[in-house]
Formats: C-alpha cells, sequence, structure tokens
C-alpha cells in the first residue's frame, strides 16, 4: 500500500467516524469569497503539490515563501501609511508628524479632483478638493508639498493613475529644485490605468493611449529614473469594488502581464522594466485565504515571468508588493471594533510575507482618519512586527496542508480566469466588454446577500448590534476654506505666470501626442512652465478623446 | 404636482417637459387619460420622422444614437429618444442604462431621453411606444428615435413601426447569422457595421452583403455603413443614408402609407386592449373559476369555455 | 392603473466607486423596481435633469468621496427649481450620522450609513411610495 493509499483510506476511517460522533453548527464553512472549505485537510489534500516545485525556500524560486531569505529577520516591512488631505501645507505638516513617529517612507493620498486630472477651479471639482486626499494643482503645489522633507532620503508612494506621468513630471521637478537628480528619486507611482477601468472607475481618455501613458512613464523611468517603481499593479481596489480573493489575485496578475506585453511591444527588454513593477494587494478578513493569495500571487508571477516572458534577471521573477487591509471589511458600527479587524489583516499580510504595509484607522467608514486614529493603525503594525514573535521565522504557515492546498487552489482558479481572459483577446477586450466588471458586480451582489440572509455574520452590523448606538469617536473635518484657498492659489497663480511659456509648453505636448512620441521630457518642460494638472490633461483629451463605461451589473 | 390631465394638457402646451414627462407616465401605466387629452395630443403629432435603432446587445446602440443625436442637433433639429429595455420576467422590475452613453445629451434643451421598460405587456408594447413617440412629436421634437435591442418580437415590432429602421451590428463572427436567426435581416433599411476598425469587420462585410445578394431584389437594397461610433467615424455617412431612405420613401409615397399602417395597427391594437378589458368583468372572472373547478372530472373544455364566454358578453352588450 | 415605482440611482460628483450603486441598482431591480442608472461623474444639474425626464418617484444618490454637503443641498435646490416637488431624494455613502442628519433636517429623505441592508432600503422606499399614494388619493 502506497502512503497516499494509506492516508485515503484512513481519512474514509475518521469520515465515518466524525459522521457518527460529530455534528456541525447549521450554516455554511466558507470563506470570505464564498469557497467551502472542507472539514479537515491532511496529507491526502496535497498529493499533487511537489515540495520543490509549489514550495520551495525563502529567496528561492517560485518565491512562494518570499522574495527574501532572510525576510523580516533582515528588515521589518516599509509602515507606510497613506496620508493626504486639504491643502500641500496641511499634508506636508502631517508628513513630517509621521516621520517624525517612525514612518519610513511617504505616501501620498490625492483628492478626487487631482485624480480626475481636474484642477480647483474646476466647476466639477466644487465640494471635493482637498477633501479625499491633498489638493494638488501645479508644481507650485508640489513644492510645498515636500518642502523640508528631502526627496534623496524618504522614499514617496503616490497613488495616481490617470493623471500618474503629470504627478511624476512634478515630483521629478520638484528633485531638481532640491537639487536632487531624478536617478537618485526614490518611490512608487501607481500608475495601473487597467484596475481603473476594471475597478475603481478613474479613468479619462479611453484604455489605448491610457495604456500608451503607461508605457511612455515605464521607458522614460528604465532610462532617467532607475530607481523608481514605475507601476504598481494593484488588486486593493478590485477587491474593494467587491471581487473575491482569486479574482484579486487573476485580475491583478492579467493586468501586469498586459504591462509586460505593451513594455515589451513599445521595444523594451523585459530585464530592464520588470524589476521595477510592484504589487499592490488587499488583505480582507479571511485570514488563511489572504495568505494562500500573497503565496499563490508570488508563485504566478515568478513562472510566467521566467517561463513565459523568458526573464532572466531573479528580480524579474520577484514580486514585491504592497498591502493595505480592506476597507470594504470595516464598520460604521461599533468603529472601535475595526482596530480589531485591522490587525488580524495586518497580521495576514505580514504572514502572507508582504514588503510595505498600509493599516487602516478604525474611522474610515465615517470619514478620512483624525491623527489619533491613524497612529493607533501604525501602533497596530508596530506591535505586529515587535511583540507577538511573527517575524522570526519566514513563511511560519509553510508546509500547513490547509494553507498549502489553498495556495494551489488559488493558483489554479487564477489560471482559469487567465485562459477566460485570453478567449476575450486580452485585458483590453475584457475591459470593453464588460467581463471583469460583471464579474465583481456579481461577487459583491452575493456577498452582500449573504450578510442580509446571515449566511455571514458581521458583527455589530447583522449581529451583536447595540440599536441605540451613539457614533463616540471624533470624525476628521476639511474646512470648506481649503477649497476656498486652493482655488485663489490656482487662479493667482495661472495670472502671475509666464502665460507664453504655458501656451507653448502646451503645444508641444499636444504636438508630441498626436506625433505618439513619448510625452513625459514635454510633461516636465510643462511643469516647470507652471501648467496646471487641468490644462496639460485637457491638452490630452484633445488628442486621445475620453472615455465612458458601459455599465454592467 | 398634480396629476390633472387637463392641467398637465396646459402645462405641456407651454412647453414643460415636467408636463411631457408625466403624461408619458400616464400612458405607460395605463393611467387615466381621457380620450379628448389623447385626441388632442394625436392632432398635434405626425410631423417628426422616425428612425429605429436595433441590433444585438453590445453593438453599441447607444453611443451611435447619441452621435447621431449630436449630428442632428447641428443641424438645428430636436430630438426626442426612446430607449427601451426588457423588464426582467421574474421579478417585474428593470435596469435601465442606456442614458448612460448619452449623458453629455442631458443638459441639450432640444433633446428629450426616456427609458422605456417592456413591462412584459402581451403585443401593447408597440402601441404604448408609439403612443410615447406621438407625444415626442406633438411635442416639437423633429427627429424621434427608438432605440431596443433586437431580441424580441415585441422590440422589433417597435423599431419596424418607425419610418426608418437601422439594424446595428458588429464584426464578431456570426453576428449576421445571429441577426438573420433573430429576424433583423428583414426589417432593416440600413445596416450599420459598427466598430468597424475592429479585425475582420471587412469579413463580416462580404459576409453580409452575400447574405443580402441572395435575397430576391427590391426597390429598396439597404446600404451597409461603416461606423466607429466611439470615435465619430461614419456618423455621416448614416446619416445620409437615412436622408436617402427617406427620399425614397417620399417618392414612393410610402411615408403615408407606413403612417396608415401604423394608424391601423394602433386602431387594432387598442380595439383589443379595451376588449379584453371590458369582456374581463367580475361574472366572465367567475365563469372561467367554474370551468376550472370542472376541470378534474373532464366535464369542460376551453372551447366549451370560451364560447360560454362569448356568449356572456354578448348578453353584457346586449342589456346595455 | 398599473404603477411601477422608477427609481434613478445616480454617481454624482468626480468619485467612481460603484460598488455600493450597482448592488442598490440591481437588489432595487429585484424588488421589481424600475431602476434608471445614471452613470458616474454627474453633475446635480444633469441628476436633476434625468429626473425630470424619467418622471422618476425617488433619486438614490452614492456619495463616497466626502463632497455630500455641498452636493445634496444643491439637488434639492435644483429640485425645487425644475419642481420636483413630490420626488424623493435619499442615498448613502461615507456620510457620518451628524451630517445625515442634518440632511434630513434640510428636507432629504432618509439617508443610510455603511451597512444599511438592501432591504431596509426597499422597504423604505416601498413605505414612502404607499402613503404617497394614500396623500394622492385623498
Amino acid at each position: 500500500m502506497t502512503d497516499f493509499e494509506k492516508y485515503k483510506k484512513e481519512r474514509e476511517r475518521w469520515e465515518a467516524e466524525r459522521q457518527t460522533k460529530s455534528k456541525d453548527r447549521p450554516g455554511k464553512f466558507m470563506t470570505t469569497s464564498s469557497v467551502p472549505i472542507d472539514h479537515l485537510y491532511g496529507p491526502e489534500n496535497v498529493q499533487d503539490i511537489d515540495f520543490f516545485k509549489d514550495v520551495g525556500y525563502p529567496g528561492e524560486y517560485p518565491y512562494t515563501r518570499g522574495i527574501h531569505y532572510n525576510m523580516y529577520r533582515g528588515r521589518l516591512w516599509t509602515m507606510r501609511q497613506f496620508a493626504g488631505f486639504g491643502t500641500a501645507h496641511d499634508t506636508n505638516q502631517r508628513f513630517k508628524y509621521l516621520l517624525e513617529n517612525g514612518q519610513t517612507g511617504l505616501s501620498v493620498a490625492f483628492d478626487l479632483p487631482t485624480l480626475m486630472g481636474r484642477d480647483s477651479d474646476d466647476p466639477l471639482s466644487h465640494g471635493e478638493v482637498g477633501v479625499c486626499g491633498v489638493a494638488i494643482d501645479s508644481l507650485a503645489d508640489m513644492e510645498v508639498l515636500f518642502d523640508g522633507i528631502p526627496l534623496d532620503k524618504v522614499s514617496t508612494s503616490m497613488t495616481i493613475n490617470s493623471p500618474a506621468a503629470i504627478l511624476l513630471a512634478f515630483y521629478i521637478c520638484v528633485g531638481e529644485k532640491q537639487g536632487v537628480p531624478q536617478e537618485k528619486l526614490m518611490g512608487t507611482l501607481q500608475n495601473d490605468i487597467l484596475k481603473e477601468y476594471i475597478a475603481q472607475k478613474e479613468f479619462i481618455f479611453p484604455p489605448e493611449p491610457s495604456m500608451k501613458l503607461v508605457v511612455d512613464t515605464v521607458e522614460y523611468c528604465t532610462r532617467h529614473v532607475p530607481k523608481w517603481n514605475t507601476i504598481s499593479i494593484s488588486g486593493y481596489h478590485i477587491r474593494e469594488a467587491g471581487s473575491t480573493a482569486v479574482q484579486e489575485l487573476a485580475f491583478t496578475l492579467a493586468d501586469g502581464f498586459a504591462y509586460v506585453d505593451s513594455c515589451i511591444e513599445a521595444g523594451l527588454d523585459v530585464d530592464e522594466f520588470a524589476p521595477r513593477f510592484s504589487f499592490f494587494f488587499n488583505s480582507h478578513l479571511d485570514f488563511f485565504e489572504e495568505i494562500a493569495k500573497f503565496r499563490a500571487a508570488r508563485k504566478i508571477w515568478a513562472r510566467h515571468m521566467r517561463e513565459r516572458y523568458g526573464a532572466k534577471n531573479e528580480r524579474s521573477w520577484k514580486l514585491r508588493f504592497h498591502t493595505q487591509t480592506a476597507g470594504c471589511s470595516l464598520t460604521g458600527q461599533q468603529p472601535e471594533n475595526n482596530i480589531v479587524r485591522t490587525a488580524f489583516e495586518a497580521l495576514a499580510a505580514v504572514l502572507g510575507g508582504t514588503q510595505s504595509l498600509h493599516t487602516n484607522s478604525l474611522d474610515e467608514t465615517w470619514a478620512l482618519p483624525t491623527e489619533k486614529a491613524a497612529k493607533i493603525a501604525l501602533r497596530t503594525q508596530q506591535i505586529i512586527a515587535h511583540e507577538i514573535g511573527v517575524i522570526n521565522t519566514p513563511d511560519p504557515l509553510a508546509g500547513s496542508y490547509f494553507v498549502e492546498r489553498l495556495t494551489k487552489d488559488m493558483e489554479q482558479a487564477a489560471e482559469e480566469y487567465f485562459q477566460k481572459i485570453n478567449d476575450f483577446g486580452g485585458v483590453i477586450p475584457a475591459i470593453k466588454q464588460g467581463f471583469f466588471q460583471r464579474e465583481i458586480a456579481k461577487a459583491a451582489r452575493q456577498y452582500q446577500d449573504e450578510i442580509e440572509r446571515k449566511e455571514r455574520i458581521i458583527v455589530g452590523v447583522n449581529a451583536y448590534r447595540e440599536p441605540d448606538e451613539k457614533l463616540e469617536i471624533p470624525i476628521l473635518r476639511i474646512d470648506d476654506k481649503v477649497e476656498k484657498a486652493q482655488v485663489a492659489r490656482v487662479k493667482a497663480l495661472k495670472e502671475k505666470r509666464d502665460n507664453t511659456k504655458v501656451r507653448q509648453t502646451l503645444d508641444r505636448l499636444r504636438e508630441a501626442a498626436a506625433a505618439n512620441e513619448n510625452v513625459m521630457p514635454y510633461l516636465i518642460d510643462c511643469a516647470h512652465a507652471y501648467c496646471t494638472i487641468g490644462e496639460m490633461i485637457n491638452t490630452l483629451k484633445e488628442v486621445y478623446g475620453t472615455w465612458t463605461e458601459e455599465p454592467v451589473f | 404636482m398634480t396629476l390633472n390631465p387637463e392641467k398637465l394638457l396646459n402645462d405641456f402646451e407651454t412647453g414643460s417637459k415636467r408636463a411631457l414627462a408625466r403624461l408619458i407616465s400616464l400612458i405607460e401605466n395605463n393611467g387615466k387619460l381621457a380620450d379628448d387629452v389623447r385626441d388632442a395630443l394625436y392632432q398635434k403629432s405626425g410631423r417628426a420622422y422616425r428612425i429605429g435603432f436595433t441590433g444585438p446587445p453590445g453593438a453599441g446602440k447607444s453611443t451611435l444614437v447619441n452621435q447621431i443625436t449630436k449630428a442632428y442637433r447641428q443641424q438645428g433639429k430636436t430630438v426626442g429618444i426612446i430607449a427601451v429595455d426588457p423588464t426582467s420576467p421574474f421579478t417585474g422590475g428593470a435596469l435601465l442604462g442606456d442614458r448612460v452613453r448619452m449623458n453629455d445629451l442631458t443638459l441639450d434643451d432640444g433633446v428629450f431621453i426616456r427609458s422605456m421598460a417592456t413591462r412584459g405587456s402581451l403585443g401593447g408594447l408597440s402601441t404604448k411606444a408609439q403612443e410615447v413617440a406621438d407625444i415626442l412629436d406633438a411635442f416639437g421634437k423633429d427627429i424621434i428615435i427608438y432605440e431596443t435591442v433586437g431580441v424580441g418580437q415585441s422590440e422589433l415590432d417597435i423599431v419596424e413601426a418607425a419610418d426608418t429602421t437601422v439594424v446595428v451590428l458588429v464584426p464578431e463572427s456570426g453576428d449576421s447569422v445571429q441577426a438573420m436567426k433573430a429576424g433583423l435581416m428583414e426589417i432593416a433599411d440600413i445596416f450599420v457595421m459598427n466598430k468597424a476598425d475592429r479585425e475582420g469587420a471587412d469579413r463580416a462585410i462580404r459576409e453580409l452583403s452575400a447574405i443580402l445578394h441572395l435575397r430576391e431584389a427590391r426597390d429598396w437594397q439597404p446600404p451597409i455603413v461603416k461606423c466607429v461610433a466611439v470615435k465619430q467615424e461614419g456618423i455621416n455617412d448614416l446619416l445620409t443614408a437615412i436622408d436617402r431612405h427617406y427620399c425614397y420613401l417620399q417618392e414612393h409615397h410610402l411615408l403615408e402609407e407606413k403612417r396608415r399602417e401604423r394608424f391601423v395597427q394602433s386602431v387594432h391594437s387598442l380595439v383589443s386592449t379595451r376588449l379584453k378589458n371590458e369582456f374581463w368583468d367580475e361574472r366572465a372572472r367567475r365563469i372561467l373559476e367554474q370551468h376550472i373547478a370542472g376541470l378534474d372530472q373532464r366535464k369542460t373544455s376551453p372551447y366549451r369555455a370560451a364560447q360560454q364566454l362569448i356568449d356572456h358578453f354578448k348578453q353584457s352588450l346586449a342589456k346595455q | 392603473m398599473d404603477r411601477k415605482i422608477r427609481v434613478l440611482v445616480a454617481k454624482p460628483g468626480l468619485d467612481g466607486h460603484d460598488r455600493g450603486a450597482k448592488v442598490i441598482a440591481s437588489a432595487l431591480r429585484d424588488a421589481g423596481f424600475e431602476v434608471i442608472y445614471s452613470g458616474l461623474h454627474q453633475t446635480p444639474e444633469q441628476i436633476v435633469e434625468i429626473a425630470l425626464q424619467e418622471d422618476v418617484d425617488v433619486i438614490g444618490i452614492s456619495i463616497l468621496s466626502g463632497a455630500h454637503m455641498t452636493l445634496f443641498p444643491r439637488i434639492m435646490e435644483l429640485m425645487q427649481e425644475k419642481g420636483l416637488d413630490d420626488v424623493l431624494l435619499t442615498g448613502g455613502g461615507i456620510i457620518p450620522p451628524e451630517d445625515a442628519e442634518k440632511l434630513e433636517a434640510m428636507g432629504t429623505g432618509k439617508i443610510f450609513g455603511p451597512g444599511s441592508s438592501t432591504q431596509d432600503i426597499i422597504q423604505y422606499i416601498r413605505e414612502w411610495a404607499e402613503s404617497r399614494e394614500q396623500t394622492e388619493t385623498k
């Protein structure tokens, strides 16, 4: 009798015993993504998993167990809290406060007008200036945002997509003014336009010219800003929009492959640009499912980069990722409980081998975090790092029958999605036919229905409620003076700058876009001339057009 | 705002869009609207040119309607759009999302867009859509556009009632075959091959013209217009094709014929709806119940039940 | 009369987070309502004009961007201007209770916060429609 036969036989015996001697509670046993979970996992569940091929060692291909040999024994993850609100000056103060409190990198949240490429004095910006993040209209604001922060020492992550190339141009200009050459700039641009069409919906141009802008930034950075992480391929927003864990994994990696394809098509060598791609995942409530997702992500990326794209550089194989805990998992009810949710999610990210982490604040279902709430969130990470002993050995859950099974299942399910996407003709055709959007909308609806049928219990929402609950936490208010001040500031700028130069640089940008040149150098010229984001985006709209999505439900 | 029809009609005559919208709801809901109000509205109509757009889901009809409307607006014409989407047969609800593609028309005073759900009405949909078109016509719109997914017969009836019917296809393989199965080939006055910048567009056009050539020759051969609606390409060609069809209808006096047909169809449909409403009174429903009760022993048959119901109806008419 | 409740589900402002709007829209459809979806990035002017042309009974707004204290009052103002005085304006999103109370005091319908169930929203709209019908028939 082989070992497997023995395991199987024993398992059958045990199943029979279990069924006579125990009874499950009523209800479904499933993950947050509605994947059913078996009673028990044992050797019989991992027969198709090969230790060397599927698991291996940390720091080595296929990196299932982490991309570094020593993981957190070498260096802790970067505790990077996303921040930004009000004017550039307000956010500059918060940045300095965070750096003084032990944060090791900056992460800029922009307001919606900036994310959508509109100036603060645009009529559609009314009510949104400085509310969800910091308002940036031009280089002048960017200079204030990084005032007193040395760009050669601090790395900056910028969450920006449609106008990403413009913000990068601003950053390069600020560096120049501080005397820091672009070769020395460190940071990350989110610059992941595909997930905007799939999930977050902050798109401006149609998919093809948007993709061209992404490739322009990659090409420019490959040549001139070598330490810059050019795209942070993001599953975070896909998950927040309601996807399952597998969908997050599959759609994000598919996006990643689409960027690789486009950059290769533009004539770049895979090993030139792929090492500067990074990823950004969500960490949701289902502890084991999330850990399996992170492990599977590394393995799939490594395999495709090596086997499919023929990358030679090990750094092209390594999937580095930032994690943010799931905003959509937080509740408005009894918000203090969110500290606990976030802690578990953060722990899953750490056990999943994340390179950097943002922990959400307890008050985020109601508003942007207060300083106190943001501090508790940061402290949560510090407690995980220093007090609970999870950093002592890399990938401590490897070898768990359950976790290895989940990891393999995730990988297989992702491959099935890649096939489907391929059948559509790739990511952009699938976007245009609403494939991702429909899958996500269906999953979001299912999750909501499960909560309403109480198949899924959310503490404080559909169980353990406190009917007379009063919200007792302070709420951060953005003064509407911010908008008035910022509107006045951009109006004043438009008067006092050299408007001839503005027109000239914008004209050259238009010509370059129409001629299909790399627009980065032209955007840098526009930035130096203090053109605003709105002016640059509108110039590009003339060439590229705009995009409206066909809604699917 | 009051639902008083006379007041609505007054407001309507002074150009109130709110009154227009409310009158459309009354039609849709089979609401009480006196025939003299309907008469007044009908007499004002008859000026507008009616164009129907149909085709398989995802063919880009809304985008095309958006573009063609803008083109008409540039010519100074006003446009009314009726976008029909199916009602879910299971829940009775509907999700109407066609406007999303036409959002830049929302604030144009010369355009009025109304989304309509099919509501599973038995053959009444086409009449209702025509009534809504009549109201938009009476309101002064120069062009009325119907947009429906070409899936069911009732949707096809709507567009067929238009003066010009445009069938929108995309190059996806087998689209024209599907269209033929769905009966779209027979009703088209104009074909649009939308998304013509996609791979396979020329092949799809060849396939389509091959199918068209197999048919008997007719006076009007439907042209195939290549468009890329999202890039505003081919819109002028489509306008020209519609104008040519209009001239053709004029020359052959077919416009009057179409209008007569629509009139006859409306009368037929109204008579049958009204008859049905009068027919199924309290007593008729009871007669049917009795027959159902006798069904177990096969003491009845549908024929016998129907005849008894008709006899009852005739008697009640005689009493009146 | 075969009246259907018609609801406009609208996303004003620059915020593209449409998860909630879409879940609500499909739940309302399943409850038998006719749902008109506005699409993203609509101005208050567009939203009110759509509501007018579509003769909806209810406008449901989803805002997660924090701009609710600007957008809701503007929509109310335009509704008054255009005579949509018997249309229910309701909505939800990331709206702190204090702001929800202020908006309700200004005359909006109920504002639904995070964690609201679609069934509660459906019931709320049904009850509102019933009570309106009663006042109409009086």
